[in-house]
């Protein structure tokens, strides 16, 4: 058992936002597969049918994608959260973007009639004009919306940050000073890929983020950073497939893991990392997570 | 897997508004069924089934669809998969009923084969809205018995895949497999249903994908949260009962449509 931001999980590994997230029923599903929690796609104010396809590609490295924040809406999606409060004991997050303070606050408003367990602020996608990292890489504008958002609902507000930036312990700071409960690092890394048969970018969106493998070093030293400089909580995220991809994280400073693109190998992927950081527990000794989390921090 | 370059080497019209485009890769691991995703390289990327081994067989019906019928022999596309779930192959003496509408047939010529090459007698409703629409007749009958249906009755019987499919004896069927429209398929499940035969039987479903891959949802189906995708294209009668299968799917945005 894992408690973060007041939500008790049964095991650290979450779903993270975009992964098999758009309707209730696949959050249950995933939940059912062994999630600890599962946070939904990103929702906004209006239906978007997002960038066209191709829209992920699998890459030697990991995973390329530009969905284009594709939603259905607050309004279309409050029933599918309904779906996931009701047929789950699992804690669901819901995973909002907007172009301004008050976009995000009115979908908040919107979709808390479904009565999400906490709310995660997306501040960081990396390919959508106007929206995620367009606004996560302004401190100022972080701190603001999430202030707004914090005033607005009465549950917890988890931070969503983007790697593209010079320095993000700025931005979690101005999350942390908004009001934010936690934040969540990282979102995908920008990047691109050419087919050299043609010479067209592969995706629809012609650039996009990088998820999987090859961006954990690089979220294990995001993790690592904020969990230095700030006193909420930090939840690690970034190509975590495995227990031990998790046990780094978390003594990178990660109260817990999200999980996004290893998906693509199996739904088990949570109940085998879950119990593989327990036999790891058990066998090193600790007396649970709380005994890892940061413990990189302290051996220098 | 990146996008493998397909170069288009023939193309057969089977239909008014169907062709055939064969390539020069082949994709020898796929089973019938399978799906690849056609990147249609400054429009889009859909997921079509393989038709033949180095083939996919395509109806015209919007942006993609369209610029891939601009294309000649020469050109290319890019092709990642073969992808999902295909159908169960039956074995040696199995009785197999195929109930095919459309461009579903597409999926259904290859299993028609594969089965009569692996012993399995194979007997075929082939339906479409009339007798030029009519895709793989000469495939579907050289596999086997072959009834014959067009909405207008310009070839075969006059009327729907349903209604041949009523008067035949579906208990003597071991496998029963299945594409075409939605509505169409829909009518079918009831039928077999309604025989108890849907453990006997698989669906082959359309939604709209995304990642393809199995990752990001947008495929996904009420109330098991299955991908398409992943899980399907082909699925078993009894996983579709009670679900959104023939009532509703999602758009592109994840709002449901009516079917
Ligand atoms: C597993 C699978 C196998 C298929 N096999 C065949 C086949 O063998 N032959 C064939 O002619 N068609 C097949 N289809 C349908 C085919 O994918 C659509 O007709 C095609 O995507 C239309 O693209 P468009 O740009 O021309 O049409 P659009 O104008 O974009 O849309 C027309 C309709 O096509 C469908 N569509 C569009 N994009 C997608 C997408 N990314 N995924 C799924 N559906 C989409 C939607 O229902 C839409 O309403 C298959 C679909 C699936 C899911
Ligand atoms: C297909 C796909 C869709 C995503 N959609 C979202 C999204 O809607 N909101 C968001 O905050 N992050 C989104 N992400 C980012 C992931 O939540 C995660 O931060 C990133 O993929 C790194 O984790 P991973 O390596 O485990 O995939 C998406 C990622 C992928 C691959």
């Amino acid at each position: 058992m894992v408690t973060i931001t007041g939500l008790d999980l049964k095991n650290p590994t979450i779903l993270a936002a975009g992964i098999m997230g758009t309707t209730g029923a696949s959050l249950v599903h995933v939940a059912k597969e062994g999630a600890g929690a599962v946070v939904t796609k990103s929702i906004g104010p209006a239906p978007e049918k997002g960038h066209p396809n191709p829209s992920m590609v699998r890459l030697e490295c990991g995973f390329l994608n530009a969905m284009g924040l594709p939603n259905p809406s607050y309004k279309d999606f409050i029933k599918e959260l309904e779906i996931a409060k009701n047929e789950t004991s699992v804690p669901v997050i819901a995973s909002i973007f907007g172009g301004s303070a008050d976009e995000f606050v009115r979908v908040a408003e919107g979709l808390s009639h479904a009565k999400p367990d906490a709310f995660e602020l997306n501040l960081s996608c990396p390919h959508a004009e106007g929206y995620g990292a367009m606004i996560g890489s302004d401190p100022h504008k972080v701190q603001q919306i999430t202030s707004a958002v914090c005033n607005n609902v009465d549950v917890p507000v988890w931070v969503k940050l983007t790697p593209n930036v010079t320095d993000i312990v700025a931005i979690g700071k101005a999350a942390a000073s908004g009001g934010a409960d936690a934040v969540v690092a990282i979102n995908t890394v920008r990047a691109m890929a050419i087919d050299i048969a043609s010479g067209y970018p592969i995706l629809g969106n012609r650039f996009g983020g990088l998820s999987g493998p090859a961006i954990k070093p690089i979220a294990v030293k995001c993790v690592y950073d904020l969990y230095a400089a700030l006193d909420i909580p930090v939840i690690g995220v970034g190509g975590i497939s495995t227990w031990q991809d998790a046990v780094e994280m978390m003594m990178a400073g990660a109260s817990a893991v999200q999980v996004g693109s290893a998906v693509f190998e199996g739904l088990d992927v949570f109940g085998s990392i879950s119990s593989g950081i327990d036999s790891f527990l058990t066998e090193k000794g600790y007396g649970g997570v709380e005994d890892i989390i940061g413990l990189a921090h302290g051996m220098v | 897997m990146r996008p493998v370059n397909a170069l288009i080497t023939k193309i057969v019209k089977e239909s008014p508004s169907i062709r055939t485009f064969f390539f020069d890769a082949s994709f020898d691991s796929a089973t019938p069924g399978q799906f690849v995703m056609v990147w249609v390289r400054g429009v889009d990327e859909i997921p079509m089934t393989l038709s033949y081994k180095n083939a996919i067989t395509v109806q015209k019906v919007g942006d993609a669809t369209s610029r891939l019928f601009e294309l000649g022999e020469g050109d290319s596309v890019g092709i990642r998969g073969p992808s999902g779930k295909g159908f169960t192959l039956p074995g040696k003496g199995d009785r197999i009923l195929v109930v095919a509408g459309g461009v579903g047939a597409a999926p259904l010529a290859p299993l028609a084969e594969c089965a009569e090459g692996a012993g399995a007698e194979v007997t075929t409703i082939l339906g479409a809205r009339n007798a030029d629409e009519l895709v793989f007749k000469n495939r579907f009958s050289g596999t086997g018995i072959l009834h014959i249906t067009t909405d207008d009755g310009s070839e075969g019987r006059k009327g729907f895949v349903t209604d041949a499919l009523r008067e035949l004896d579906l208990p003597a069927y071991d496998r029963i497999y299945t594409c075409g429209p939605e509505v169409m398929m829909a009518r079918v499940f009831d039928i077999l249903q309604d025989a108890g035969a849907l453990e006997r039987s698989e669906f082959s479903l359309h939604r709209y994908f995304k990642c393809g891959i199995g990752v990001c949802g947008a495929c996904c189906m009420d109330p098991s949260g299955l991908r398409v995708c992943k899980d399907g294209p082909v699925f078993n009668g009894t996983q579709l009962v009670g679900s959104e299968f023939g009532k509703y799917k999602r758009s592109a945005s994840g709002q449901r449509v009516g079917i």
